[in-house]
């Protein structure tokens, strides 16, 4: 290194310090390690919030639970629950029945991720995960109808069946867009918050048909 | 404004006034003057108040300067109200004579939010009132069986959304190269030309929840009705587009808007909805075992 031919270090000048980090105490540490918990404690804890959420959406208060601590657990296990009880629908030939297990699935996801972006572009504050678990987590009313549904339609097919299934498909629809819009309104701006519960709106209707359309063989 | 200046002069000419009467004579002609200047403002902002679809023009020129790969570049396409939208809505619906609907409504601020939820909607309408119609139709008949129909949900989306995207996209491109041509006064931006097509859309939800009527009178009065009112707003709208053309492309362009447009509202009508039942009281045929075979006609 030619450069540093000229430098010199006057040799009176003491370079001292210390390498090695003091060590602190380990508690912090402790607290945020879940690696070494057991199994039962890890499922547990995500458990419980899944069924707080729950909770929260079928008795809906302006809580920050659901917005603050998503997760998309709780919409993929109604999703997929909804569109289990969705198959076994009759049909006179395979292109005139009820949707396949695929196309409910699709619906349900697409669907939110296309509410999300809708308010996303409106002005609307909520982050995209929130937003798709709030709609996830509020189709729990509607797998509920569609339970009833099936245990009615197993005791029969008839008229008051039908006015039966209705009136249940009908309530938990309304349950679910109040509960929905009840979360999701702040987030708007005020004066286009007509324009973000629409789509809410039509997108429980679509699922709130295909449950009450539901026929099985 | 000098008339201001003098009342300036003479408030500085007496800063001090301590005396009401020396003040009230300075005042007074403060507020002639300030009443004379009132007059003035106000047709000025009249002026502009009428006039603001220039000063929204060059605010829209101003608008969409966000490169088109970030999020605000397609927030400017939803930058509409509750009451905007519900006002176009009913200047589809309603529409004035003589007046454009892109002019009048739109002034250059045209969105997604309608054109997009009203295609939604009307597919989900177009199904479902199909479904419904067939089910009351066949309702009496012991071989029927209901069946939700699903997959025509995914054909009448195509269909709407392919109408509503397609047809936008070959008329501004027929309208440029017309444009390239022949210099029309009145040129409308590809959004624009979307925007009027997703609004005109709109009266085709409530004929569709009509069209479960099964009377073929009926239906096909709404087929007229509705076209109309959307036609018209079409027509009223590239009407003035076309018209320093040549004669006879005007009306073949004219006309070829309307055709599809009738096009879209017959097919929707024959494909999702069954044919109602003619009650014809048709010859009993007694047959060889006493009971009697009643046939009807289609």
């Amino acid at each position: 290194f030619p450069g540093l031919a000229d430098v010199s270090i006057p040799q009176d000048i003491p370079v001292e310090g210390e390498i090695t980090v003091p060590v602190g105490s380990h508690s912090p540490d402790e607290d945020y390690s879940t690696l070494d918990e057991p199994v039962k404690d890890t499922i547990m804890r995500d458990l419980k919030a899944v069924g707080k959420k729950f909770v929260h959406v079928m008795y809906p208060r302006k809580s920050s639970a659901l917005l603050r601590d998503w997760d998309l657990w709780g919409p993929l296990v109604l999703c997929v629950s909804l569109a289990l009880m969705l198959q076994g629908g009759s049909a006179d030939s395979k292109d005139d029945g009820g949707p396949q297990f695929a196309e409910v699935f699709v619906i349900i996801w697409f669907g939110a991720v296309v509410i999300t972006l809708n308010s996303k572009l409106l002005g609307g504050t909520i982050s995209f995960f929130q937003s798709l678990c709030v709609l996830g987590y509020c189709v729990l009313p509607l797998t509920v109808a569609m339970l009833v549904c099936r245990l009615v339609l197993l005791a029969g097919m008839g008229t008051i069946s039908f006015i039966i299934r209705l009136i249940v498909v009908g309530a938990m629809f309304a349950w679910s867009t109040l509960a929905s819009t009840a979360f999701l309104a702040d987030s708007q701006p005020p004066n286009r918050k007509a324009l973000v519960v629409y789509p809410i709106f039509l997108f429980y209707f679509v699922i709130s048909w295909m449950i009450l359309t539901f026929t099985p063989q | 404004f000098a008339e201001f200046d003098d009342a300036a002069n003479l408030l500085a000419a007496n800063p001090d006034a301590t005396t009401i009467s020396i003040d009230e004579p300075v005042e007074i002609p403060k507020n002639q003057h300030s009443r004379l200047q009132e007059p003035g403002r106000e047709e000025d902002d009249e002026l502009l108040g009428t006039d603001d679809s220039d000063k929204t023009e060059l605010l829209a020129g101003q608008k969409k300067s966000a490169p088109f790969w970030t999020f605000e570049y397609y927030q400017t396409f939803f930058d509409v109200d509750t009451y905007q939208v519900l006002d176009r809505i009913k200047g589809s619906v309603f529409p004035v004579p003589g007046k454009n609907f892109v002019r009048l409504y739109i002034r250059s601020n045209p969105d997604l939010y309608g054109p997009f939820w009203i295609c939604a909607t009307l597919v989900f309408t177009i199904a479902v009132s199909g479904n419904l119609s067939n089910f009351f139709i066949h309702l009496g008949k012991p071989t029927y069986h209901y069946v939700p129909e699903f997959r025509k949900v995914s054909i009448a989306a195509t269909t709407i959304y392919a109408y509503a995207w397609l047809v936008p996209l070959a008329l501004w491109g027929f309208l440029m190269w017309r444009n390239s041509k022949v210099m029309n006064i009145v040129s409308y931006s590809f959004l624009e030309i979307v925007c009027v097509y997703g609004y005109s859309l709109f009266i085709y939800i409530p004929t569709a929840i009509l069209w479960i009527i099964p009377q073929k009178v009926v239906r096909w009065v709404l087929v007229v009705f509705s076209l109309c009112l959307s036609g018209s707003v079409l027509v009223m709208t590239f009407w003035p587009a076309v018209r320093d053309d040549n004669r006879r492309i005007a009306v073949a362009t004219v006309a070829t808007i309307l055709l599809l447009h009738a096009l879209l509202a017959v097919g929707c009508l024959a494909y999702f909805f069954d044919a109602p039942e003619v009650d014809i009281p048709a010859p009993i045929i007694p047959a060889h075992n006493g009971t009697t075979v009643i046939t009807k006609s289609h």
